[in-house]
């Protein structure tokens, strides 16, 4: 957005508050282009550990699911009544986690946010590699995986169909939807880029990119078809990003069962959704202005803004939450009433207690300014965020399944096994497995847009000072 | 079927369930009875069942895992704290527990691949080779009555030679699907094209399931509820209790009779008795 304070603010502020450093308006864009393409060529040390690391837990993720697979599911110590354990709750919090690229890239794109330019990149991998983590849930979690087509509506000779009563039928259909488009919306917005990168690269990586880039030139004529077809995908995704969370939130809402049969939850797992998103982007941009030397284009007021928006939406959640346990609370619903009680007093207070910790107050520390330019307490905030988010699924699935509706199946106590530990974070090293990748092979900053945003940051300063 | 077809009969198209009268003219509606005043707790009908249903005895480390196969369960509660708890009886009171087989199951809408469903006479069946596992019918089950092949039992629960016990007409299931209680579906299907190569009904008391059948006290009945004349029928009559109805309206305040549940509107067919207690005892 250009800048739209007048001069005499500028100058109370030029004098009494350090400025951090933002983009260097005077960039070349050769400079940019030199800067973004390096990324892929020699990171720092830490993204082969980064890397390795993952691979091995992406690896034991991969042991634990083969050896589930052959045994079968009783591996992994779920039982009667708790028939879903962690494979749901990690499902939501990686559909949640898929939000913020959406959020970033289409949203804040259409409302002309300039500030997002360098960071949506990588936020819209976020989105599509997340949505693929949350799909191998879908599957890991199935007794039978080898007939989940049959969620499919696919012509057969039998006329059999899915169930579209179902809430899980409308989430496969979401899901798939909303990844395929942001999958589109990725590259589609990276073929400039991958232009660039065709123009620098040599050997087999030019006929990749050469393949990749659909032929771009940069005339006229494609920058204008480029930007309108960019916008309407970008507008065609905004929805389908609400919708697909919202679906996801019917799973349980459409369901009898106390603690969720609850008809706030679809707002609620959204703005859950976007809030852990939102935490997920401040981490991987710490990670990422560190391992790829990006300090000149991610920017501590780039980070500031996406700090003071997670603040909002984690308070947008946190008033959700209470309006949730208000109308329980205040509600004639015994069980639901009993659910919620159990919730704070059971086997799983220490949980429930935590997660409101961690998603209510944590939060807090982003609302200060020294905190916010501290990229140390920013990480350690942003991932608490991040597990005060998991913790809220786990403790929407758990207490629900342990002290529902009937008393004979209320459960003492129950604890996943290591299968079920190992398959979550092998699905946390799949994703930034799969990420790390991207961002060697794709360019995680977005050139073109960079270059745009300096471009009328520099026009508008001119214009200032004329 | 067209479109503006689809469109002008929509709502004749959803599936209403249940309604007034829905089983007047139908040939069968299965139900059951179960008298807690009756019941011993002696497990017999649990024994039956695993024999008839060729359930797996899971052993002791996955039962204490709470992934036991039992369809029929007799669950077993205490009076502590009333004046019931005292030596011999401590208030123990069982209940006998099996798939309800509601009228409006929260299992049925929500299986995404339509393995399980509503049959023509009132069965709330499962499809073993469409189910792929996903457990949601489970997870919104409110009596917790759906068993989940956690294991391939089949290996693990009949080693050779047991497997040659096991009742022919009914599936081993393999592991990865869900089961739960079918009303011993296999002797409906049986005394129903029996009766139907006769040109006649199955007549009350023909079949009833292996738990009936066991039963020492004859605290379960089983039958026909379309036929009027049959005992169900008139239990159900009796207590005054309305298949189609969320909320009793009794005529009689000493009537045992409930069902588990009712305000969930799950409208179950199976009919409980309440057990008579002297509270002086």
């Amino acid at each position: 957005m250009i800048d739209r304070r007048d001069d005499s603010d500028i100058e109370i502020e030029r004098r009494f508050v350090p400025k951090a450093k933002d983009i260097n308006e005077d960039i070349a864009w050769a400079q940019i282009n030199k800067d973004v393409l390096r990324s892929m060529e020699r990171p720092r040390p830490m993204y082969w550990v980064i890397f390795a690391a993952s691979l091995a837990l992406f690896g034991f993720g991969v042991f634990c699911e083969v050896y589930q697979y052959q045994t079968g599911l009783g591996v992994a110590d779920l039982n009667n009544p708790q028939v879903w354990g962690l494979y749901i709750a990690t499902f939501i919090f990686w559909i949640g986690m898929s939000h913020s690229g959406t959020l970033l890239s289409a949203i804040l794109h259409i409302m002309h946010a300039d500030w997002r330019k360098p960071i949506y990149r990588f936020a819209e991998a976020m989105t599509t590699f997340s949505l693929m983590t949350a799909g191998l849930f879908v599957l890991v979690h199935l007794g039978r995986v080898w007939q989940f087509y049959y969620v499919v509506a696919y012509p057969n000779e039998r006329w059999t169909w899915p169930n579209f009563n179902s809430p899980l039928v409308w989430d496969a259909t979401a899901i798939g939807t909303y990844l395929t488009s942001s999958i589109v919306f990725l590259y589609f917005g990276m073929i400039p880029d991958l232009a660039i990168c065709r123009d620098t690269a040599t050997g087999f990586r030019r006929k990749f990119y050469w393949f990749l880039s659909l032929g771009w030139q940069g005339t006229d004529r494609q920058w204008a078809n480029f930007r309108v077809a960019y916008l309407t995908i970008a507008c065609f995704l905004i929805p389908l990003a609400v919708s697909v969370h919202s679906i996801v939130a019917t799973d349980f809402a459409v369901s009898q069962q106390p603690g969720w049969h609850i008809t706030s939850f679809p707002p609620y797992f959204v703005a859950g959704a976007l809030y852990s998103g939102c935490a997920a982007i401040i981490t991987l941009f710490i990670i990422l202005r560190y391992v790829f030397r990006f300090e000149e284009y991610m920017t501590m007021p780039i980070l500031d803004k996406t700090c003071r928006l997670t603040f909002a939406i984690a308070m947008v959640w946190t008033y959700l939450n209470l309006i949730e346990y208000a109308s329980v609370w205040y509600g004639n619903d015994v069980y639901a009433k009993e659910t919620l009680i159990y919730r704070a007093t059971g086997l799983y207070a220490p949980y429930w207690w935590a997660m409101n910790f961690l998603g209510s107050v944590v939060p807090f520390m982003l609302a200060f300014k020294s905190m916010r330019n501290n990229l140390t307490i920013m990480m350690v905030v942003s991932l608490l965020l991040n597990m005060g988010m998991w913790l809220e699924r786990f403790m929407i699935i758990s207490p629900t399944f342990a002290h529902g509706y009937y008393p004979w199946t209320w459960t003492s106590g129950w604890w996943p096994s290591w299968v079920q530990w190992g398959i979550v974070l092998g699905s946390f090293g799949w994703f930034s497995m799969l990420f790390m990748l991207f961002c060697k092979i794709f360019p995680t900053v977005s050139m073109y847009e960079v270059k745009e945003m300096v471009y009328h940051r520099s026009e508008a300063r001119k214009a200032r000072n004329l | 079927m067209s479109l503006s077809n689809l469109i002008k009969n929509w709502s004749s198209l959803r599936v209403k369930r249940p309604y007034q009268d829905q089983y007047k003219n139908a040939d069968y509606k299965w139900g059951m009875v179960i008298d807690l005043d009756s019941c011993t707790g002696c497990n017999a009908c649990t024994t039956a069942c695993y024999a008839e249903n060729n359930l797996p005895v899971v052993g002791k480390e996955s039962f204490s895992k709470g992934q036991a196969m039992h369809w029929l369960r007799i669950e077993r509660y205490w009076g502590e704290g009333t004046e019931l708890a005292q030596f011999p009886d401590h208030g123990a009171q069982f209940l006998p527990m099996m798939c309800q087989q509601c009228e409006s199951a929260p299992c049925e809408v929500v299986c995404p691949v339509g393995a399980t469903h509503h049959t023509p006479d009132g069965l709330n069946s499962q499809v073993y080779n469409r189910c792929i596992g996903s457990r949601y019918c489970s997870a919104n089950c409110p009596y917790k009555v759906r068993y989940f092949n956690w294991w391939q039992y089949p290996e693990r629960a009949w080693p050779n030679p047991l497997e040659k016990q096991l009742n022919p007409d009914v599936t081993v299931r393999s592991k990865g699907v869900m089961e739960k209680c079918t009303f011993c579906v296999q002797r409906l299907t049986a005394a129903k094209n029996q009766a139907r190569t006769d040109g006649r009904r199955v007549a009350d008391g023909e079949v009833t399931t292996a738990c009936a059948q066991a039963c020492p006290t004859s605290a379960i009945t089983f039958g026909n509820m379309a036929d009027s004349q049959s005992q169900v029928a008139k239990i159900w009559a009796r207590q005054q209790v309305e298949l189609a109805s969320d909320k009793q309206d009794k005529k009689d305040e000493g009537l045992r009779g409930y069902r588990i549940f009712e305000e969930l509107r799950t409208y179950p067919s199976v009919l409980y008795l309440e057990r008579v207690r002297n509270s002086d005892a």
